[in-house]
């Protein structure tokens, strides 16, 4: 192994660390804005963890889409529907131990899934680009291109229509 | 001898690895190179943002028929360095109800993106710190993220002039994005790639892409949206002083205060860098050597972005708003389909027929966007 | 660089879990809609490390993710709109607190 094998298997593993310390306190800080900053961090690890992994288009969309656009949206909301100056009201349900029920459950099945199947994988000769993935959308994802844009045009209308004061 | 200072930056850099490689390891040698070019991004940075407030300052003084700094050093120039040492020893104050996480994480934040696009800008030939296969891409991603933290930064103030600031500042950057990445689809268009290096090489020989009917108006949309990007004026309602004190920095002082500062600076050196990339013909040019050809066509953008703060009066919200939507952004859109009709066609025909599309359609959306003053009303017959 | 698909797998259902665990446990509805987030890049990155991972199609995984991150946003500012239109007629967003439909 080299050293930039080494170095990039460390730094992925250490994103992965990363990300899952960002998400944790993501979803149990108190304060809501703290918990869309952390939301970012999260996100941004993904990112890194895209470009990692060569998909280096979508790591440039993640971070144009989730976190230039997304989170403007998410910190909008947060922001106006926080009530500035009360002391933080608690953000959880009182019987949260309840919820580990279901986390536990879900989580046994999916990772003894994982663990038990053999996984039998192999490189990709090609290395996917912008090119070829622009290729691909014009030709065999077409119909699904076409319908995401008309979800795209309906949710912008819808939310329009929704969020509008009369 | 004109290769070789064309090529003097590589050379020195070079000549340090020769230096070094009969003493260190391999693996080294390669950590070494890496590191030389982040260091001299990490420098060259805040050396360009300073001697940038030097020139605007300058600039500006000479426009309002006074001096500018010129009191340390030379021509004044010291004075960016003694500023530095001001902001260093100012005291850092945290307002008491201020979110202390959000405060403290806002400057930091802003200025990880202004650096971090200087790797995708090709300042020469040969000259670029990473040729990344989605250069471009990877600037409008990195920059789109700082509208997050200059909103963290306003939030965490809890104050209301900064939020407001930051409202205006997402609203704002928010609005002139779309448009901004509209207008280099063209260039995209035509080269077919992403890559910054690409572009710059596709515009070969006194091609560039500024003088094609597509390429003036994608440049002129690019640089006016650029200008909105980075809050300069007349866009910089985010922190406009005569009406919300210092918008999103309100509350901060010393470095912090730096920091921000830094970033707008190093921000509006990078958008007018790639606006020479994109549509300037980056290094491209004739006898002199590339660095100095993109070093000059962006302090000739620089200088027009100080112009305009010199002689232009804020806008408007509105007018803002009106702006981006009712005029950028449709001219944007008629431009991708000029560049396309331009690439599908052959040589007179595709300027002739690109160029009438654009005039007519520039026409159009102003008069579409005309003020229409009712007419003053007369009274015929009041007076009898 | 060579990361066993397994890895990645189990790090990504982790983080779907933490997603999980917040879109339970949150009263806010803003802060379930910032859990859902989470969980729909937890299953973006398992496409990422399919399409790597396997010969076949490789630009499929990407694709499935960009359509993923389209309708993210989609749900995002419908999700959203959604809050606020309740946030101005109840004055709250707290999830036990809106019971509007209980009776």
């Amino acid at each position: 192994m080299t050293l930039f094998q080494f170095l990039a298997t460390t730094a992925f593993y250490a994103a992965m660390l990363g990300i899952l310390i960002a998400a944790a306190l993501c979803v149990t800080v108190r304060n809501l804005f703290h918990s869309a900053v952390f939301l970012a961090f999260t996100l941004i690890g993904i990112a890194m963890l895209y470009f990692f992994l060569q998909a280096e288009f979508i790591a440039a969309m993640q971070i144009l889409l989730y976190v230039g656009a997304i989170m403007t949206l998410i910190v909008f909301a947060v922001m106006l529907t926080s009530r500035m100056g009360n002391p933080a009201v608690p953000q959880s349900f009182k019987n949260k131990k309840i919820v580990f029920l279901p986390l536990g459950l879900v989580g046994f099945i999916l990772i003894s899934a994982i663990l038990k199947t053999p996984w039998e994988t192999s490189e990709p000769q090609t290395a996917v680009n912008a090119v070829t993935l622009g290729k691909a959308l014009m030709n065999q994802y077409v119909f699904p291109f076409e319908v995401v844009s008309l979800v795209l045009l309906v949710a912008l209308i819808g939310a329009i229509v929704i969020a509008r004061s009369e | 001898m004109l290769n070789t200072i064309d090529q003097i930056f590589i050379k020195a850099k070079q000549i340090i690895l020769d230096i070094l490689s009969p003493f260190l390891p391999e693996w080294m040698m390669i950590l070494i190179s890496i590191f030389i070019v982040i260091v001299t991004l990490c420098v060259f940075g805040p050396v360009v943002m300073m001697y940038l407030t030097l020139l605007e300052r300058k600039f500006i003084g000479r426009m309002q028929n006074r001096y500018g700094p010129n009191r340390c050093g030379i021509f004044g120039l010291l004075q960016p360095l003694s500023d530095g040492i001001k902001m260093f020893t100012k005291e850092d104050i945290v307002p008491q109800k201020a979110d202390p996480f959000a405060h403290f994480l806002g400057p930091i934040t802003v200025i990880i993106p202004s650096l971090l696009v200087f790797s995708v800008i090709p300042f020469g030939r040969n000259m670029i710190p990473s040729d990344l296969s989605i250069g471009i891409l990877f600037f409008f991603a990195v920059a789109s993220t700082s509208t997050l933290w200059i909103f963290t930064a306003a939030w965490g103030s809890r104050n209301k002039f900064s939020l407001l600031g930051g409202m205006r500042a997402v609203a704002q950057m928010v609005s002139y994005e779309i448009p901004m990445l509209l207008s280099i689809v063209p260039a995209l268009l035509v080269v077919g790639s992403f890559s910054t290096v690409a572009i710059v090489n596709a515009q070969e020989g006194l091609q560039w892409f500024v003088f094609t009917p597509w390429g003036l108006v994608g440049f002129i949309l690019f640089f006016l949206t650029g200008v909105a990007e980075v809050n300069r004026c007349p866009f910089d309602l985010p922190e406009g002083e005569s009406e919300i004190i210092a918008g999103f920095h309100t509350e901060y002082s010393g470095m912090k205060f730096a920091l921000f500062y830094m970033a707008e600076y190093m921000n509006a050196f990078s958008v007018s860098a790639l606006v020479t990339t994109v549509y300037l013909g980056g290094w491209q040019g004739p006898i002199l050597p590339s660095w100095l050809w993109f070093f000059a066509k962006t302090f000739v953008l620089i200088s027009i972005m100080m112009w305009f703060r010199g002689t232009f009066p804020r806008m408007r919200v509105d007018q803002l708003m009106g702006f981006a939507w009712r005029g950028l952004l449709p001219l944007a859109f008629i431009n991708l389909l000029a560049a396309a009709l331009w690439v599908h066609l052959s040589f007179p025909l595709n300027d002739i027929l690109s160029f009438c599309i654009l005039t007519v359609s520039v026409l159009m959306i102003y008069v579409a966007n005309r003020k229409v003053a009712p007419k003053k009303r007369i009274y015929k017959y009041a007076y009898e | 660089m060579h990361i066993p698909i397994d890895h990645i797998l189990v790090f990504t259902s982790i983080l779907f879990l933490i997603g999980l665990y917040g879109a339970l446990s949150r009263r806010n509805a803003v802060g379930i809609l910032i859990s859902i987030e989470i969980m729909l890049n937890a299953v973006n990155v398992n496409f990422i490390a399919f399409s790597r991972s396997f010969a076949s199609s490789p630009e499929s995984g990407q694709i499935f993710v960009m359509f993923a991150i389209v309708l993210a946003a989609a749900t995002a500012a419908v999700g959203l709109a959604i809050v606020l239109n309740i946030y101005r007629n109840q004055k709250t967003i707290y999830t036990d607190e809106i019971h509007l439909l209980k009776w």
